[in-house]
């Protein structure tokens, strides 16, 4: 699947707290459409961009109701309607006994759905998508314009990004 | 005030991290690694060798037999699927209590799990004798009625515990990994190694949008395998516990169970350890001593919960009035096989006392010989409890000892091969501390710099 790549305009920071305070300022000058790339979570980047907490959490309680009321429901069937066999003496539904096989599907569906989640919020995989500069899952820190930025204009940005102390300014043809 | 020390050592910047961290990765192996690489690939083709034996012969080359039908195959799965606990402990559970030296043993850690738990699993398949037919264990739609797996019994809920622990501590260590894919692909040189590590990191872009979904993942795992860890050995411990065998039929198996297999865990997670940093130098700036002291300290508390185990069960053997489980006791420290019981008690609760001293816990000599005596120990617990309960129950016309062949310790010593071979595998594609979790907790415990 082609994505449509943006255009934009990036500026590079070397320390992880200049760059916090640099994002706080962006956002009170009323840019929306921009995010922070960096090479390991920053503390309170979302909170400077107004990220919204993931809404993974959601998906992995309802999977997790799924794989547990589904593994219940298939050693009922199995145990109970499908080929009810006598084991022991014991009743056809064992509800105690069928608790720990019920309890990992629960983990299972639960934790599957999460990274599948969060790979679908994410879009990922990419095959070989662009990247702005190597050092950004190394050392460089770095906040993004693209051009679907309302009232887009990449000098006004860029003068922008310098006067908020970006260290580097580029202007990027593909993220 | 009580000072933090810091994690890292050394004036690092962050590009000095991922230079550190990737060097093993980006430069040919030394003669050190080679050798060993090759000494645990041989033991891997000796360990495939004897398997292959195994399967075309048949079980009856292994020592199991009436009335000890349990033999190395059983012992030496809750061996291997203990170890793995430690490195989901370290990944989950410390991260869940914001315990942050974990991070820089987490990764090597969690690779000893998904490996440990990879060698674990090949035996009991093995031992169903007919491994051809494994695939009898899921409940599948068939055309024999259809006949289900029996869900009431212990053996399928470890098939389900089993693969579930399997998969997921694989997809929480996947995971963990991405970011540092993509690190890696960034700096490639060769076309050939960015493509590899390319479709490895799943086109990682590291944006705060792409941390945010992360980070939250990373913590239901964490929040998920918590539960799981602790169900795994438990559901392991119920394959004894429910039966009515004496010295198996005891409500204590699930905790002790736990506590040992992280017991034995942190014991091979030191070993491996002491033996990374002695083969990557650098690396001593980041698992420190004080991590290994740390990983000691834990070693000797547990060691010490399956002390009070022991001690728990021969009570309990005494004040339930069974002479039966009474027998099975005595029988288990006086028997005929009292040695294998002393070896146990000698190395999981004796030789661990000696991290009461600070220069103990810090030296890497003396950790290193207790981890392995550790690992020793609890290979011996799981033998106890299988073989002595096994061989002596409640008809003495019933009574037997186990006939423990050669192919017992082929199959034993191949599985180390196994586990080995991966290990240094990984030691050389992946990198094997997290960077994009160390660099956050750089700063932690520097003198003159004040940050969160």
């Amino acid at each position: 699947m082609a994505k449509k790549r943006l255009s934009g305009v990036v500026g590079f920071w070397s320390d992880d707290h200049k760059i916090v305070e640099a994002a706080h300022k962006m956002r009170e000058a009323g840019y929306k459409h921009f995010d922070a790339i960096t090479p390991f979570p920053v503390h309170g980047m979302e909170d400077a961009i107004g990220i919204k907490r993931s809404s993974i959490p959601y998906v992995t309680f309802i999977a997790g109701v799924m794989g547990g009321s589904l593994g219940l429901l298939l050693e009922y069937w199995t145990s109970a309607v499908s080929w009810a066999l006598n084991v022991g003496g014991k009743p056809y539904f064992s509800l105690p006994a069928f608790i720990p096989v019920t309890f990992e599907l629960t983990i299972l569906f639960a934790a599957l759905s999460s990274v599948g989640a969060m790979f679908f919020l994410n879009k990922l995989p990419q095959v070989d998508p662009p990247i702005i500069d190597p050092d950004l899952t190394c050392s460089k820190f770095a906040l993004w314009i693209p051009d679907t930025e309302p009232g887009y204009s990449p000098e006004k940005i860029e003068a922008f990004l310098k006067q908020i102390g970006a260290e580097e300014v580029r202007r990027v043809v593909e993220f | 005030m009580i000072e933090r020390k810091p994690l890292v050592l050394g004036n690092k910047t962050y590009k000095d991290i991922t230079n550190d961290i990737c060097e093993p990765v980006e430069t040919m192996p030394g003669k050190t690694w080679w050798s060993m690489f090759f000494s645990a690939k041989a033991l891997l083709l000796f360990y495939l060798f004897t398997i292959g034996m195994i399967v075309s012969t048949g079980m009856g080359l292994l020592g199991v037999n009436h009335p000890v039908g349990w033999g190395t195959m059983i012992v030496t799965f809750v061996f291997w699927i203990g170890i793995g606990h430690a490195g989901t402990l370290i990944s989950a559970i410390l991260f869940l209590f914001r315990q942050k030296w974990r991070t820089s043993v987490a990764r090597s850690a969690e690779a000893m799990t998904v490996f440990a738990v990879m060698t674990a699993g090949i035996f009991p398949l093995i031992h169903t004798g007919r491994p051809w037919f494994d695939f009898w264990l899921f409940p599948y739609p068939n055309q024999r009625g259809p006949l289900w797996v029996n869900f009431r019994s212990p053996l399928l809920w470890d098939v389900f515990a089993v693969s579930t622990y399997a998969t997921v501590s694989m997809v929480f260590w996947y995971v963990g990994l991405v970011p540092d894919f993509a690190t890696l692909r960034d700096r490639a040189k060769s076309g050939l190694r960015r493509k590899i590590y390319g479709a490895l990191s799943l086109g990682w872009r590291g944006t705060t949008r792409h941390w945010s979904h992360y980070e939250m993942v990373y913590m239901l795992l964490a929040g998920l395998s918590t539960p799981l860890v602790l169900s795994v050995h438990t559901i392991v411990s119920f394959d004894f516990a429910v039966s009515s065998l004496p010295g198996w039929h005891t409500t204590i198996f699930p905790p002790y169970f736990v506590a040992g297999a992280i017991f034995s865990g942190f014991g091979m997670v030191v070993t491996l350890l002491t033996l990374v940093r002695i083969g990557f130098p650098k690396f001593k700036d980041y698992i420190t001593i004080d991590h290994m002291e740390a990983m000691n300290k834990i070693i000797m508390a547990t060691g010490m919960m399956v002390g009070y185990a022991y001690g728990s069960e021969f009570f309990i053997a005494w004040y339930s009035g069974v002479p039966y489980e009474k027998y099975a006791f005595v029988n288990r420290a006086f028997g005929p096989y009292w040695w294998s019981y002393w070896i146990m008690v000698s190395c999981n609760v004796f030789i661990p006392q000696i991290f009461w001293f600070k220069w103990a816990r810090r030296s890497i000599p003396v950790m290193f010989i207790v981890s392995i005596f550790v690992n020793i120990g609890m290979w011996f617990e799981r033998f106890v409890i299988t073989v002595t309960s096994l061989h002596r129950d409640y008809l003495p016309s019933n009574w037997g000892m186990y006939a423990w062949s050669r192919w017992d310790a082929f199959v034993l010593i191949g599985s180390f091969g196994m586990f080995l071979t991966l290990f240094l595998l990984y030691l050389r594609v992946f990198p094997a501390v997290s960077i994009a979790e160390v660099k956050p907790v750089l700063h932690v415990g520097k003198k003159g710099e004040h940050h969160g």
